[in-house]
């Protein structure tokens, strides 16, 4: 069989990217109601098909028949381009992403550097979804959710850096190809580039859970101080917009640290690398990242903004000069 | 006259599409009456010269406009409009002064027609054979050899910039 030409290939990529990422956003949401449900000691969603698997379904149903409100006195512009704007670069973002050696719509040499450009787009969509609602609770969450945003993408930008000393590449299947071959050839345990390691995933992983906006992080919705966050003013889908984009900037960091740490195709053993071998670290930090929010106590804005600017920075910072110092301190101990 | 489904008629459309994006994004940006409104549309014409930049092959310039200027200059102007206008009714009133907008003209047609000078007098070379390279590695070697003074001297400039906002922003404080 003929490979398909790149037009082709490329659109079927587009299509299976954003039912990727849909369906990601519904099946998560049902995820992240039983993980809480079973953390409360509850069952969750439990009525609609088998275990509640028919919810997600249901609801986007609910939420794409709903009457869309729109309040008086915001601003129309601002107000519909904020939603899209929000998701748009979420699910551009997963065209450069390898899901296996071959399964990548597209293998981009900046692809790294491309992920970051358009994450920084998406901060925009909250700002301006607060702003354009006219309501105070919702400019109050998009301030913070932007000054979150600037705040822990220092460390984040400065942690990737170290990463690209490291792998010399910017393309992320080119970095994954580089921990082949068993569990202690990951970045994540690869003390002889950096003893460090552990502390930058730590770190990596911390700045894309706060990047997105979850608890213990989520001080941009946080409802008991804000009524629902910079989307306070939206129903039906335009909810739902806001909904989809985090969930799928929730997959594109874990996939990130996958990738970038946890060996992405890899297998821990050497055996049949593969696509399900990344869908599984995947949905491990995922979960991982879900039951954080469902155990730890939001944190106040103060604590927030001071860990980035006090404790990640300075860390992120010596992690750097470490890895620039092991880089070429390391050939000359061992030539 | 080629055809518009033709490369050079795909290529040619293209360019004028993100030209169109560009200008549109500044026309926005200097007419708009709300300032967030103004911050919109640079961000428009920022995007739209990033696009440009990927246009003449130098796709990690066009990615780093995105991060750099979309990303983060962006959000920290339209921060300081969410500090600095509380209340988006209280419209700044325009042409108080009526030397503003005859200076600004001035300025604008003096900018304008030395650009236009200058370009219609410059002997425009055709660049033959493949582009440059517009890659990472291309530009992180030019940076540290050919423009070397200019990377030092850009960063004295940032280091500048960072003591100045740090001195300001102290000097509104009271010692504890």
């Amino acid at each position: 069989m003929n490979p398909p030409s790149e037009p082709i290939r490329l659109l079927a990529f587009l299509i299976g990217l954003i039912i990727f990422a849909a369906l990601n956003a519904a099946y998560l949401v049902w995820l992240e109601r039983k993980v809480a449900g079973h953390v409360q000691r509850r069952i969750g969603p439990k009525e609609v098909g088998p275990f509640g698997l028919l919810q997600p379904l249901v609801d986007g149903i609910k939420l794409m028949t709903k009457q869309i409100l729109v309040p008086d006195h915001i601003d129309p512009i601002l107000f519909r381009i904020a939603p899209p704007l929000l998701l748009i670069p979420a699910v551009m973002s997963f065209v450069t992403i390898p899901f296996s050696e071959t399964l990548v719509a597209r293998d981009i040499n900046l692809g790294l550097l491309m992920i970051f450009a358009f994450a920084s787009i998406n901060v925009l969509g909250i700002l301006l979804g607060g702003w354009g609602s006219n309501n105070k609770y919702a400019v109050i969450a998009a301030a913070r959710g932007v000054s979150q945003n600037v705040a822990y993408e220092i460390p984040m930008l400065i942690t990737v850096i170290t990463m690209v000393m490291i792998t010399h590449t910017l393309n992320l299947n080119e970095i994954v190809r580089q921990q082949a071959g068993g569990i202690f050839n990951w970045y994540i345990f690869r003390w002889s580039a950096n003893p460090l390691m552990l502390v930058s995933f730590l770190i990596f992983f911390t700045c894309s859970m706060a990047e997105t906006n979850r608890a213990p992080f989520d001080l941009g919705e946080a409802e008991s101080e804000l009524v629902a966050g910079y989307h306070t003013e939206y129903s039906g889908m335009g909810f739902g917009l806001f909904f989809m984009g985090e969930y799928a900037n929730i997959v594109i960091g874990c996939s990130l640290a996958t990738l970038l740490f946890l060996g992405g195709w890899q297998c821990p053993f050497g055996l049949w690398p593969g696509v399900h071998w990344f869908l599984i670290k995947l949905y491990l930090l995922i979960f991982t990242v879900i039951l954080i929010r469902w155990t730890f106590p939001r944190t106040t804005i103060y604590g927030l903004l001071n860990l980035s600017w006090k404790i990640l920075i300075p860390f992120a910072l010596f992690n750097l000069i470490l890895t620039g110092a092991m880089l070429k301190i390391w050939p000359l101990i061992f030539p | 006259m080629t055809s518009l489904f033709s490369p050079e008629g795909l290529i040619g459309l293209l360019f004028l599409v993100l030209l169109g994006i560009t200008a549109c994004g500044a026309l926005i940006a200097v007419t708009a009456g709300r300032l967030i409104r103004s911050v919109a549309g640079l961000l428009l014409c920022l995007i739209g010269v990033a696009g440009l930049y990927y246009f003449l092959n130098s796709p990690f310039v066009a990615l780093m406009q995105l991060l750099i200027y979309v990303g983060a200059v962006g959000v920290v102007i339209a921060f300081a409009v969410m500090l600095a206008e509380p209340n988006p009714e209280k419209q700044p009133s325009r042409g108080r002064n009526p030397l503003t907008g005859a200076l600004g003209f001035l300025t604008s047609g003096v900018a304008f027609t030395g650009l236009a000078v200058l370009g219609l007098t410059t002997t425009w070379r055709r660049h033959v054979g493949p582009p440059p390279d517009g890659g990472m590695a291309a530009i992180g070697q030019s940076l540290l050899t050919t423009y070397s003074m200019v990377f030092e001297l850009i960063s004295i400039v940032l280091l500048v910039a960072i003591i100045g906002s740090l001195v300001l922003a102290r000097a509104g404080r009271e010692k504890p």
